[in-house]
């Protein structure tokens, strides 16, 4: 812990001035992970539409408690996905999150994998009621 | 950009007569004090000095001063040496939950050799029961050491109480005293304490210097082997600018400071309270260290209020410590009963003699749009 922590200047920009903050009230999925016990807690809402046959992201929003790191990498990913295809949006990485940060400190690329984890959890339950809309 | 340091209990800027007191001992007067010509002779009379200026602070005049290289060397030096030296008195060693990591992974490493250590609970201000203690004391108890005031949340433990329970115990005490000397009085001719760890980079002196103050007739074991220097108990080539330095910090905290810096912390507690869902950790009034505020404020995370007021000029600090799969909660506030997660919502300001009023004013509006804008983030917050 003692070697001390240095964020790149875009981790601390976005952590200043984050992006896409905020909860979509007509969210089409919304994943939650974290706990507050561990010190990160994040909430990926997304819209989705379909256009031309492809299921896109119209929208996202987030909410983190969390560190700079965390914040920064849930407004990273949030401007990552929108307007990209559920698919896209499913190959996205934690690394690819950390090379838009311009890396990130070893001990904070949990914040990345947690991001990813956020969005994979808010594409779930999209499927899921949409699965629920169908039957 | 305007910068305001509020992290005094880290460390604080070293004084200007200290530096210039030290200034002669790197170039000019540069001798080892272990030699016997006249180079070594200056040097070996400013570190008897420095010795005799600190003994006569403290009040120690049975007490032998040994320099270190700091708190966490003289902590070590306390407990291990301690330990090693009386082993065939025992094995059991008591401390507190909320010591300073030195401490508690120095006696950690005690545990994977062969000791036994009993951590004390402290309640919700922080200070341990002198019941448990008492009864927590075992014939194979070598040594108890407490705190005096806690570097996160201030509280100042009575010394004076305890260490008279060691004593009619016939065990050792030992106290780190790195937060409180100079802020609080210690006198060892009336409180029966047998070690006494100190330091300079708190008190406005240098960083690397620091000492254990050991009682006549304890029993200790040295931590490093050499020359012999300090009596046989610290060898290494003495810090003769650091000692010198922190000779002269003893002298830099004036009781006015004490009380002004009481006043801006006071202030700061009564700003910091009009924020909803917050507190303060520790105790209130004179049982609380003169310079430290730790405030929790909950559904946000403390490093990130932390860069968020770094962005503004503001140092502060949190008690957390980031591994990679979590962020740890501080031990001192989760062993007062703060959940992990509010833990993480917390904040330490400890103001230092020269802070302003009008800084502190500065500090109590940035912290509130802070902590608003970050609640606005969160998830957590309850809207």
């Amino acid at each position: 812990m003692n070697e001390g922590i240095r964020y790149s200047k875009k981790i601390m920009d976005l952590f200043l001035h984050p992006k896409n903050v905020g909860e979509l009230k007509d969210a089409d999925g919304v994943g939650k992970v974290g706990s507050a016990v561990c010190g990160d807690v994040m909430v990926i809402y997304i819209k989705v539409a379909e256009q031309a046959g492809k299921k896109i992201i119209m929208d996202t929003k987030f909410k983190t408690f969390g560190c700079a790191a965390a914040i920064a990498s849930s407004s990273m990913l949030t401007e990552m996905v929108k307007g990209k295809t559920l698919e896209e949006a499913e190959k996205l990485t934690w690394k690819d999150i950390e090379k838009a940060l311009d890396g990130l400190p070893l001990v904070k690329t949990h914040c990345a994998v947690l991001a990813i984890d956020a969005l994979k959890a808010a594409i779930k339950d999209y499927k899921q009621k949409l699965k629920g809309e169908k039957e | 950009m305007r910068r305001i340091y509020l992290d005094n209990a880290a460390t604080t800027h070293v004084a200007k007569e200290v530096l210039e007191a030290m200034m002669p001992y790197f170039s000019e007067k540069f001798g080892n004090a272990s030699s016997l010509h006249s180079f070594g002779r200056e040097t070996r009379d400013a570190v008897e000095n420095s010795r005799e200026k600190i003994s006569k602070k403290l009040n120690a005049k049975e007490h032998k001063i040994i320099f270190t290289s700091g708190g966490t060397e003289a902590n070590n030096l306390a407990l291990k040496g301690v330990a090693f030296a009386n082993r065939e008195k025992g094995k059991h060693i008591i401390t507190t939950k909320i010591e300073h990591d030195c401490v508690l992974n120095a006696c950690k490493w005690l545990e994977k050799n062969g000791f036994e250590v009993t951590y004390l609970n402290v309640d919700k201000e922080g200070f341990i029961d002198l019941n448990e203690l008492e009864n927590a004391i075992r014939n194979d108890t070598i040594i108890v050491s407490i705190m005096h005031a806690n570097n996160e949340i201030g509280t100042i433990a009575d010394l004076k109480a305890v260490g008279e329970i060691c004593k009619a115990k016939g065990v050792y005490f030992h106290s780190d005293t790195c937060q409180s000397f100079c802020k609080v009085p210690i006198d060892l001719k009336s409180f029966p304490v047998d070690l006494l760890t100190i330091n300079a980079h708190k008190i406005y002196g240098p960083k690397g210097v620091g000492a254990l103050v050991i009682g006549e007739g304890v029993k200790i074991d040295p931590l490093l082997h050499g020359g012999g220097h300090e009596l046989g108990l610290r060898s290494g080539t003495e810090n003769v600018p650091g000692i010198v330095g922190f000779a002269k910090a003893i002298d830099v905290i004036k009781e006015k400071d004490i009380e002004h810096m009481k006043r801006l912390s006071d202030k700061l507690i009564e700003g910091f309270s009009a924020i909803e869902e917050s507190w303060l950790n520790g105790p209130k009034g004179d049982k609380r260290l003169c310079n430290n505020v730790n405030f929790t404020f909950r559904f946000i995370e403390g490093e990130s209020l932390l860069l968020y007021l770094d962005s503004k000029g503001i140092a502060a600090s949190t008690g957390s410590a980031c591994s990679t799969r979590a962020v740890e909660p501080s031990h001192v506030l989760t062993a007062i009963g703060l959940s992990a997660a509010d833990a993480h919502g917390s904040l330490r300001f400890s103001v230092g003699k020269d802070n302003t009023e009008d800084e502190i004013k500065y500090v109590i509006d940035v912290v509130k749009e802070s902590v608003e804008s970050l609640r606005k983030i969160s998830p957590l917050t309850k809207k």
